[in-house]
């Protein structure tokens, strides 16, 4: 931001504010709220809805607040007769091509146009409503995400969102004028384009064109079934995020209320992803010292290096498609998510002595691309659906006020055991960086027999909202079976954002950059700006939500992912050991190439 | 069949990989094979490293960009209202007689494509049509058929 000030006025108010500032960000320096709907903190300024025009004194036409920077001695009114009556119309025209209904939209309550509407109380029928007249598409085909045209007002948010933030640019503006419409290539469905299901669109559509695919009423049917073992896991992410649906502000922790909620809804057992996140790291830890095993002893040429993480569905799907040479660099570990599904319906049965049909395994996570996960055809460990219905943070805040739970009341409880023990590792995963740092404490460990030299085991450099962040740990000391990686600088990179990742695979792929272990995460922020979490997110809250879960990581009192003791009891009673053939069969799973458009 | 990787080739030696070269080369498509198809488009996308739908989306938005197959010989009636006052539907009316097509369709020799327009800037010498790049102003029935012949006896 310049140095240099601007003066203006705003409804007659004087404020400065540095040169390059909007009249929209001076304007709310003074507490005036003016509407917007293009208008998004995490995207580049389109200035196409027009909700937010303003007057200026002098000027021959309303301007948009949102895309006019301010300049010296400017006059502007928010609030003059002619803004409303201007604002007022385009709202009116807005909702002339909007599919209106209301009481019958998955939007319904949450929707940025129907509280303008409310707001400005439009009159009805003020213009003809053309939405009947128009060829009208609802592409449901997804299992993650619904678009519907007819209630598109294309603001474009989606677009810029899947450009700018993610890289993918599987929806574009397409045809003109009154045949304009959002639209994937060709205008084929969401499921058969390069749509990775991270619903970061959904998360940032003002209306109902853009929304996940919910299972709620699938879920309650699961519950209300006598002859269904209903069993809940949790996703890291969703604990620091909840209360944005149920009144509370961005960053609070409600991991004991939020269990109480679940248990109350008449899930049978209410178990944690986190745990099957702390097996994920001894799982994947194994596998990168196997890994540079193989590429530093064995001198094994064929070994895929640097190993890239894999417990985000959308990276998954971004790299079939982007970078399909890169698929063998893949961990070849399930996501927390399926890992916990294919325990739930084979380990956790056997030992309550339960048969694997019997049971419904519901995931509450951040993101939208785990509901397409959960049905990808790999993911069928058990004989059965691992996991049979993802549910988003929206969802279940959903679900609790349907159940007329008052949450804010609730006591704290603990999860049910067991697979439901976890560390602050485990936790952290729901925050970009947090993969990286959990295998660092792990993995140095094994290797040294120390614990990794980081004050309080918080490995900073990881840490943070850069897109692309490097960190170096040099290994020394080694304990005498991992003696060849004495000396040996772990070159580690993060990445959030599919844009991001992007950018640096391509760094990888032309050779400009030379790492060990990649973590990538889809949405920016990692899994707590997820597109299944509460609606708005935007920089100021991811920022709030990483506190909250690093907050989380330290009261825990086991930090470190091979200290869940949990975790160890399932290796001696089951899994054998991390890599071992049946973790192979039930944790690890195999990627596919797909085209790149 | 006009091969449009080299058509691709060429543009990019003159305009480069950037994205600067996406409409340099569709419209060298346009102009060789008269329409762009789903696998051109594909092609395009890959060759400047642009997703398949951001070459769709500006493909579909210009209307001399078609995206649909297109026959040899591209008619575009002018529809606007001095071409109409000066009788563009007998102009229409006899050019679909004539190649037995409906505006928007294309003959079953795929030599020609019926389509309207809007205003070409004739409005003074209307009714109007474009065939391909070139203008024929000053219309009659007899004068539009007369011009389709000469197009149809080419080759």
């Amino acid at each position: 931001m310049s140095k240099y000030l601007v003066n203006l006025s705003v409804n007659d108010i004087p404020v400065s504010v540095p040169e390059g500032t909007t009249i929209l960000a001076a304007a709310k320096k003074l507490d005036f709220k003016i509407p917007t709907l293009c208008y998004h903190e995490d995207l580049c300024v389109a200035g196409n809805c027009r909700v937010c025009v303003v007057e200026q004194v002098g000027a021959r036409a309303l301007v948009a607040a949102c895309a006019t920077p301010v300049s010296e001695g400017m006059q502007i009114h928010t609030n003059s007769a002619t803004v409303r009556t201007a604002r007022k119309t385009i709202i009116e025209l807005l909702l002339s091509e909007h599919n209106a209904d209301c009481t019958k939209c998955y939007k319904n309550g949450n929707c940025e146009l129907q509280s303008l509407a409310h707001e400005y109380r439009v009159g009805e029928h003020v213009f003809i409503d053309l939405v009947n007249g128009k060829h009208r598409v609802i592409d449901d085909l997804s299992p993650s995400i619904i678009k519907d045209d007819s209630k598109c007002i294309r603001c474009q948010r989606c677009v810029r969102t899947c450009d700018e933030l993610q890289g993918v640019s599987a929806l574009t503006v397409a045809y003109k004028g009154d045949l304009q419409k959002i639209s994937t290539f060709l205008g084929h469905p969401l499921a058969e384009v390069v749509c990775t299901n991270c619903g970061q669109c959904v998360n940032r559509c003002p209306v109902g064109a853009l929304v996940e695919k919910t299972y709620v009423e699938e879920v309650w049917n699961a519950i209300n079934n006598p002859n269904k073992h209903v069993v809940v896991q949790t996703a890291p992410a969703v604990r620091v995020a909840i209360g944005e649906e149920l009144g509370y502000n961005p960053g609070e922790r409600l991991t004991g209320k939020m269990v109480t909620a679940l248990k109350r809804l008449g899930f049978d057992s209410v178990l944690d992803t986190d745990f099957t996140a702390d097996l994920t790291i001894l799982e994947e830890g194994t596998e990168l010292l196997t890994r540079l095993k193989r590429a530093l002893v064995d001198k094994d040429t064929r070994v895929a290096l640097p190993m890239t993480t894999s417990c985000s569905p959308g990276w998954i799907k971004f790299i079939e498609h982007t970078f399909p040479e890169f698929l063998p660099n893949v961990s070849t570990c399930k996501s927390p998510q399926q890992m916990f599904g294919a325990l739930a319906k084979t380990y956790y049965a056997q030992k309550k002595g339960l048969k694997a049909q019997d049971i419904c395994v519901v995931s509450i996570m951040p993101c939208t691309a785990k509901k397409y996960e959960a049905n990808r055809p790999e993911m069928r460990s058990s004989g059965y659906k691992d996991v049979d219905f993802v549910l988003t943070t929206r969802e279940l805040g959903m679900m609790i006020k349907q159940a007329g739970i008052n949450f804010h009341n609730l006591e704290d409880s603990q999860y049910d055991s067991f697979m439901g023990e976890s560390t602050g590792a485990g936790v952290i995963f729901g925050v970009t960086g947090g993969v990286m740092e959990a295998a660092l404490r792990t993995v140095y460990e094994v290797v040294t027999g120390r614990e990794v030299p980081f004050k309080n085991l918080d490995i900073l450099p990881v840490r943070g909202m850069e897109g692309v962040r490097e960190a170096k740990v040099k290994i020394e000391g080694c304990l005498p079976e991992w003696k060849f990686l004495d000396g040996i600088e772990v070159s580690c990179a993060v990445a959030h954002g599919l844009a991001n990742a992007r950018k640096l695979m391509q760094a990888v792929k032309d050779g400009s950059a030379h790492y060990h272990f990649i973590e990538i995460m889809a949405c920016p922020g990692g899994c707590l700006g997820g597109g299944g979490q509460p609606i708005p997110t935007n920089e100021e809250i991811r920022a709030k939500r990483a506190t909250a879960i690093y907050r989380e990581d330290e009261g825990l009192p086991l930090r470190k992912s091979h200290e869940n003791p949990e975790v160890k009891m399932i290796y001696e009673e089951y899994l054998g050991a991390p890599n071992s053939n049946k973790s192979h069969a039930l944790l690890h799973t195999h990627y596919l190439a797909r085209r790149r458009y | 069949m006009a091969d449009v990787q080299q058509i691709i080739n060429d543009v990019t030696k003159v305009y480069g990989k950037e994205r600067k070269a996406l409409m340099p080369i569709l419209q060298a498509v346009v102009k060789i094979k008269n329409y762009l198809d789903d696998q051109d488009l594909i092609s395009i996308s890959k060759a400047l490293d642009l997703s398949a739908a951001e070459v769709f989306g500006t493909a579909s938005f210009y209307t001399f960009l078609d995206i649909v197959p297109r026959g040899k010989n591209v008619i575009r009636v002018c529809k606007t209202i001095s071409c109409h006052m000066a009788g563009k539907d007998e102009i229409i009316h006899a050019i679909e007689n004539t190649l037995n097509v409906k505006t928007g369709e294309t003959s079953v020799d795929k030599k020609f494509t019926l389509l309207s327009t809007n205003c070409l800037g004739w409005c003074h010498k209307g009714p109007v049509m474009l065939i391909n790049d070139k203008v024929f102003p000053e219309l009659t029935a007899a004068k539009a058929i007369e011009i389709l012949q000469n197009y149809q006896e080419e080759e």
